[in-house]
């Protein structure tokens, strides 16, 4: 029992020390003065509709089209031949690879009234009459859908995958049809799985200002910028994020009060048996298509075109430097979230685990939620405030803020919930009684940690490694106002190029971003495909 | 026990890697021994500069001054509201002697702050004009930034145009593109109309632009010149270097240039500046740096590099810049835009200027 104590105690020092920046962002409402009450006020009235109308329709949208396109392109490719379904599995994970804001320019310069999609209109119908507008709330949905739906999508064929063939036969037996049994057994058991990924996706679109202002969609991070950086008070812009969180709290605690005490324990060591599709099959290619076309071939072909048209110039041997300083902080950063993850899931479904620690662990993945540069000004005050502490008691200088340690540790604060997801989900599918036994058996909750729920966990883990990864490459305000000196990632070289908006410029650095995002995307294609 | 040692090696090896790191933390320190290698004269701290101009049109310039000065100069580029916070927090810690940014308002902000410090320089006062520099002389503006109309040269006549006001006639009705009021540049003319017309007459007026909108409004200058181009509409405000970039590329583009408000105030103006910071641990070089940004060859190399203004007005501007013809700058000190931004980006969302 004191191992158990000991464990938890750590637990709880850890996430205590991750929620630590999310911590001051929410302290800001103990300054709450008369200038933060006029501003309060002047934006109840004016802003109240783009406050709340807003971002709940683009949760709406974002919601149901990363469900969509990830159920069903998880569910084709993990159950059912057709044409190029090989390919299609790992290919439709790529994506992922493109940050928000690229692929957002990408459509507005393809979509606006001055680009080619509707000047080509204009010459066939003679106006632009009738063409939807990019920059309405339909665009910005597309597009969030476009860039987020692979979270969806690998969650969710993970749990098609592990649910292995039984489920569904075992529903054919009792006499449903493949529709029924799709509905009424496949989806419900591996609902854990999609809830985690589009609890990501929607975290990320809440959280996101880089793609709404491309299409200067106003959303809740639009104000929470508009305090900060237009009424120059950081007060309101941390009160209104953190409210922001409340919010977010409450979503998931609603998707977990729905789904109540059910649990969901499935774990097959056979993949599902393959559905022939017979002639349908040209369906599912070409929705599988479609959805790569538009998610991956577009943005990229864009890139390459803008790529050639300004030019090399901008290669030069500094990009082999933004190429490794992008790869170093995404692999420490990916491995210390992924151990964090795995280490507060585990102690956190250990029997008799303490009230406290659930609540610890939900706190510790807000960050996920934040605005990513609220939630960088909480991380460096951390820091400074630990350096002028430290300074206090010994009477030097340690500058932790601007190191490369500090910068690590803002990635776990910011992407804990993106590896806790898929560590939770797989964490799900381990029966208790399994661990139950192992103790029962005398092993130590360490043997058990080392021996049974890691080497179980192994897919989840490298999903989350790669999910981190891939999230911190394509970060950027944590890392423009974090990194130490002479540290430029791509990421940074993109913010360069863009804040004049000049972004055919930032073609270069985009693309050699996504062609290192796309060395674990293939990774982890590699060493998850069928088992 | 194997996979034991699997666990605690990975941990070592990432312990390691954090720790490896923190010698990046001296990195001014370690480029201060490399300087000093390099110029006798030794004792020449590198300048530390916290800039939120972008690194394309600050490296050439600092490279410069390093190869006349033998002083380094080091640069962390990133957005300026997370800048000055980060300023703000290090305190008497900072690394910066130097604080960059585009636009006065963030200057006077940064300034209100109390994180800069005052700067006594006849060779800045005899080089910057008055109204470019902070009356407390806490910042100086380098480059100049002007915003005025642009037209469809087919659709439009320019002896149409006069000021920014005549913009909300509703002659204009469905015909004006503008940026999001969320850019700074749009605050800071909307800060200099209250200063000059007052809150009611600036609301009115700018409840007149949006009435005449012929799109929603844009998240770039670039989209309103190319929807100007493209005819989704046929009158629209920009910074000039932003048409100066595009015309460089494209110069049969058929939208024109138009100095506003020759008759009265001027042209607005707002200014790329530098101050330098409170807690500099290297002001005297900071001042050198700043000083120096003031004199000819740099003052050339901004017009160039970014198809702005210089501020020292003996700079002559690059022949595309010319060629829009000479131009009255608003005498307004640019401080009023700073002092009067949340004033203004309240009165845009009320008339619903998104």
């Amino acid at each position: 029992m004191g191992m158990v104590r000991l464990w938890q105690s750590l637990g709880l020092l850890v996430a205590a020390l991750v929620a630590l920046p999310i911590a001051v962002v929410v302290l800001q409402w103990a300054v709450f003065g008369l200038g933060e009450q006029t501003i309060w006020q002047h934006l109840l009235s004016t802003r109240l509709d783009r406050l709340t109308l807003n971002p709940l329709t683009l949760l709406f949208g974002v919601g149901i089209g990363v469900s969509l396109l990830g159920v069903s392109l998880a569910w084709l490719v993990s159950t059912c031949r057709f044409p190029g379904r090989g390919f299609f599995e790992w290919a439709l994970m790529l994506p992922l690879a493109i940050p928000g804001y690229v692929m957002a320019f990408v459509y507005l310069a393809l979509f606006t009234y001055a680009g080619p999609v509707q000047t080509w209109w204009r010459a066939q119908f003679g106006s632009s009459a009738g063409f939807p507008d990019i920059q309405g709330a339909g665009g910005v949905i597309l597009v969030f859908s476009l860039v987020l739906y692979p979270y969806v999508y690998m969650l969710a064929r993970s749990a098609f995958l592990n649910q292995g063939p039984a489920v569904m036969d075992a529903a054919r037996i009792l006499g449903l049809n493949g529709r029924q049994a799709f509905f009424r057994v496949a989806l419900p058991v591996a609902r854990p799985a999609i809830a985690g990924g589009v609890a990501l996706a929607l975290m990320e679109t809440l959280a996101d200002f880089g793609a709404v202002s491309v299409f200067n969609f106003d959303t809740y991070t639009t104000a929470v910028y508009s305090a900060w950086y237009g009424l120059f008070n950081l007060q309101v812009a941390a009160q209104l994020a953190s409210l922001l969180l409340v919010f977010v709290v409450a979503l998931l605690a609603l998707e977990r009060y729905s789904r109540r005490q059910a649990r969901y324990h499935q774990r097959s060591s056979a993949a599902p048996r393959l559905l022939n599709l017979g002639r349908r099959g040209w369906l599912a290619t070409a929705w599988c298509g479609l959805v790569l076309f538009m998610a991956f071939i577009v943005p990229t072909g864009q890139l390459l075109l803008w790529v050639l048209e300004t030019g090399l110039a901008d290669l030069d041997s500094r990009y082999l430097e933004f190429f490794w300083h992008t790869l170093m902080l995404g692999a420490m950063a990916a491995v210390l979230t992924a151990v964090l993850a795995l280490l507060l899931g585990w102690i956190r479904r250990q029997s008799g685990t303490g009230r406290w620690m659930p609540g610890a662990v939900r706190l510790a993945t807000l960050g996920y939620a934040l605005p990513g540069s609220v939630l960088a000004v909480g991380i460096m005050l951390v820091f400074t405030g630990l350096d002028h502490g430290l300074e206090g008691l010994f009477g030097f200088r340690l500058m932790l803020a601007g190191s490369v340690a500090a910068l690590v540790l803002a990635y776990v604060t910011r992407f804990l919930a993106v590896a806790h997801a898929p560590v939770e989900a797989g964490m799900e599918s381990i029966r208790p009684s399994m661990l139950e036994a192992a103790r029962s058996l005398g092993a130590s909750p360490g043997r058990v940690l080392r021996c049974l729920t890691i080497p179980a966990l192994r897919p989840a883990l490298l999903t989350a490694l790669i999910l981190v990864f891939v999230d911190v490459m394509k970060e950027m305000p944590a890392t423009l106002i974090m990194r130490p000196f002479g540290w430029d990632t791509l990421a940074v070289r993109i913010y360069t190029m863009t804040a004049e908006g000049q972004w055919e410029r930032a073609a270069l650095p985009a693309l050699t971003l996504l062609l290192v995002g796309l060395v674990p995307v293939i990774l982890l294609v590699r060493s998850s495909s069928r088992r | 026990m194997k996979c034991q040692a699997l666990l605690s090696a990975s941990l070592l090896s990432l312990l390691a890697a954090c720790s490896d790191s923190t010698p990046t933390t001296q990195a001014p320190d370690a480029a201060t021994a490399g300087s000093a290698a390099r110029t006798p004269a030794a004792a020449l701290l590198p300048v530390v500069v916290y800039s939120s101009r972008q690194e394309h049109l600050i490296k050439p310039i600092f490279d410069r001054f390093t190869e006349e000065t033998g002083i380094e100069v080091q640069y962390q580029t990133g957005e300026e509201g997370p800048l000055i916070a980060r300023l703000q927090a290090e305190g008497s810690a900072t690394y910066a002697d130097m604080l960059y940014t585009v636009d006065a308002g963030n200057l006077w902000s940064a300034a209100n702050k109390g994180l800069l410090a005052s700067v006594d320089s006849p060779v800045l006062e005899a080089n910057i004009p008055e109204h470019l520099q902070d009356p407390e002389n806490r910042w100086f503006g380098l480059s100049v930034r002007a915003r005025t109309i642009i037209y469809s040269t087919e659709r439009v006549d320019p002896s149409e145009l006069s000021t920014y006001e005549a913009l909300a006639d509703a002659k204009w009705r469905g015909r004006l593109c503008l940026r999001t009021s969320k850019k700074v540049y749009n605050m800071s003319l909307v800060g200099s109309m209250i200063e000059r017309l007052g809150l009611e007459t600036t609301e009115e007026l700018v409840k007149g632009w949006v009435a005449n909108l012929a799109a929603p409004v844009f998240s770039s200058d670039t989209l309103v010149i190319n929807a100007i181009a493209a005819g989704q509409c046929d009158v629209g405000l920009v910074n000039t270097y932003y048409l100066g970039r595009e015309l460089e590329d494209h110069p049969e583009l058929p939208v024109g240039l138009f100095w506003a408000n020759q008759e009265s105030s001027g042209v607005h103006v707002n200014v790329s500046g530098a101050g330098i910071t409170r807690h500099a641990k290297n002001p005297e070089g900071a001042k050198r740096l700043l000083e120096w940004l003031s004199t000819d060859e740099p003052q050339r190399m901004f017009s160039e590099l970014n198809l702005e203004f210089a501020a020292n007005p003996a700079i002559p501007s690059v022949e595309l810049v010319q060629s829009w013809g000479e131009f009255r700058q608003d005498e307004l000190n640019v401080e009023a835009a700073g002092r009067n931004q949340a004033a203004a980006v309240m009165l845009m969302d009320r008339v619903g200027y998104r």
